[in-house]
């Protein structure tokens, strides 16, 4: 009985902080996106009315949500195979017997993970300038014409692209390498001796192994590059021809520039409906993949 | 097998140029003259390196007072998550209680919310709190987190039993217990979090962004954000501050990378 107590003593205030600051926000999210909470209803609440589900039929008449939503695809699906290509190939070295330094090199791979975003977010704005950045001055060396980067509404997307591949694909490459260390290296041995090549050991052996860990880095990197927000907001402001405003952004843009509350927690949750059901397909067909 | 090793070593030496070279540079242009910068082809190295940068940074903004704002901030967010995750992950692993596990289950449901969901609302639970435009505002949210009681929990389930139960045989009370056994025996996995806790805070952005609007109240990244929209012109200004934002999480990182990695690998594939 007094244990029991005491157990409560230990958790009860870990979970009154996540009930009051993560649970019931969430709920009330929920709740104010059926309300037209706006800036008169921030000053007397007696102006908030239920909306049902006006605020959702209205989002799907904004142009700007769609180009959001559309710009924000566009950075998951070149995103998200570029991040995990990148972090699969710096493992795979990196847990080759013939590389050398390892410790060093794996720190520093890691080493952009934990910048602070908005640090690194501003050097590369300057990177990436169009007359006096270092990636136009290299690209240049091997002639490719300059680019202008976060001013060409069709190159900036890839540019933050490019951010966001160096800045996180350290992160994915630690995990990949604690699952390379989980495939037995008798199976590397027998499919050497079968006569296996270096490729066919790759496809057949190390590939199939790293599925489960595979399906957990994507499912991480997915997530985290739908919540794509402080790039755009330090680097092009959303612009060029709102080419870079993803959807936080213009949550953020509606909920905390225009206070459009309401609205704003209708697009917060469209965008948590998107991403768990994308979460629920890759569980799904690596289901099927891995029977 | 000789020249697969080269080129493994060759290969392995440019990603690393990919991932430092960006951080060089940074440092290098931060101690370059204003203006130098903004030349073509642009210079790797400055011809007459100074910290005037850093001086005019100090003196002219209040990066001193965003400094020591995020210091703090990043302090407590950190002990706040010790306290409380460690005690939650604890009990979750070692103590019993009726609908614990269920209780488990349903935080560990939580991790697929982003938190983003939860930031309108909570601002207006700030706001009738009366602590926007404070710190309290800004640690609300990291006072508790699922991926902390879990992190803690995984490490915790490994402390014999047996040991704890001596413990209560000799009649030591279960806070008593916690202090003298427990937390000595979590001591990597609290290296773990805090390295975790003092990160993530140090490199929060939307949150503050959101809660604090008085300049002199700003964290570094909100107020280099903003510095930057001011200076767009003066790219050795702005290394600087990068680089005074950078230079605590790499050195803090540096330190205590065994742990930090340890715990990415612990929280993400045992899961």
């Amino acid at each position: 009985m007094n244990r029991e107590r005491a157990a409560w003593g230990f958790v009860a205030p870990a979970l009154i902080a996540l009930g009051l600051f993560f649970f019931l926000p969430v709920v009330a999210a929920l709740i104010l996106s059926f309300t037209d909470f706006d800036i008169y209803a921030l000053a007397d609440i007696g102006n908030l009315r239920f909306v049902g589900l006006d605020n959702y039929l209205h989002l799907l008449q904004t142009p700007l949500f769609w180009k959001a939503l559309g710009n924000t695809a566009w950075f998951v699906l070149l995103g998200v195979p570029l991040s995990i290509a990148m972090s699969l190939a710096a493992a795979l070295l990196l847990d080759s017997k013939l590389a050398r330094f390892k410790g060093i090199l794996r720190t520093v791979y890691f080493a952009p993970v934990v910048t602070t975003l908005v640090a690194v977010a501003v050097i590369w704005r300057y990177l990436l300038h169009t007359k006096y950045g270092l990636v136009n001055w290299v690209l240049g060396g091997i002639g490719i014409g300059p680019i202008d980067w976060l001013g060409d509404p069709h190159w900036s997307m890839p540019a933050i692209v490019l951010f966001a591949v160096w800045k996180n694909f350290g992160y994915n490459m630690i995990i990949i390498l604690a699952g390379l260390q989980t495939i037995p290296e008798e199976l590397h041995e027998a499919a050497r001796i079968d006569g296996a090549s270096a490729w066919q050991r790759l496809r057949h052996v190390t590939l199939p192994g790293l599925a489960p860990v595979l399906l957990v880095v994507s499912i991480l990197t997915m997530a985290g590059y739908f919540q794509l927000f402080a790039e755009p907001y330090v680097m092009t402001q959303g612009g060029p021809a709102e080419s870079t405003v993803s959807i936080l952004y213009f949550m953020y843009e509606q909920g905390f520039k225009w206070w459009n509350l309401g609205f704003a927690s209708a697009v917060a949750f469209v965008l948590f409906a998107i991403m768990f059901a994308l979460t629920l397909l890759q569980l799904r067909v690596s289901e099927r993949w891995m029977r | 097998m000789r020249r697969g090793g080269i080129l493994t070593n060759i290969a392995l030496w440019l990603i690393a140029v990919f991932a430092l070279a960006p951080l060089a540079w940074m440092v290098s242009v931060s101690f370059m003259s204003p203006g130098e910068a903004s030349s073509f082809p642009p210079p790797l190295l400055p011809t007459k390196p100074s910290g005037a940068n850093f001086v005019a940074l100090f003196a002219n903004t209040d990066m001193a007072r965003y400094l020591a704002n995020s210091l703090v901030l990043a302090t407590l967010a950190t002990l706040l998550s010790l306290t409380f995750n460690v005690m939650a992950g604890y009990a979750f692993a070692k103590l019993r209680f009726r609908g614990r596990d269920q209780l488990f289950r349903v935080l560990l449901t939580a991790l697929v919310i982003p938190a983003q969901v939860a930031m309108i609302p909570l601002f207006l639970i700030c706001k009738s709190l009366g602590i926007v435009n404070s710190f309290a505002g800004v640690l609300v949210p990291s006072i508790a987190s699922v991926f902390g009681i879990f992190l803690v929990r995984q490490y915790a389930l490994s402390i014999p039993d047996e040991m704890l139960e001596a413990a209560r045989i000799d009649g030591a009370s279960e806070g008593r217990i916690f202090r003298a056994i427990v937390l000595p025996t979590l001591k990597p996995i609290l290296a773990t979090l805090a390295t975790f806790s003092f990160l993530g805070s140090w490199s929060d952005f939307l949150w503050p962004l959101i809660i604090l609007n008085d300049s002199e109240k700003q964290t570094l990244p909100v107020a280099l954000a903003n510095l930057s929209r001011e200076h767009v012109q003066d790219v050795e200004l702005m290394m600087a501050g990068s680089v005074v934002t950078l230079l605590p999480v790499l050195a803090l990182f540096l330190l205590l990378q065994r742990y930090y990695i340890a715990g990415l690998m612990a929280g993400s594939v045992k899961g």
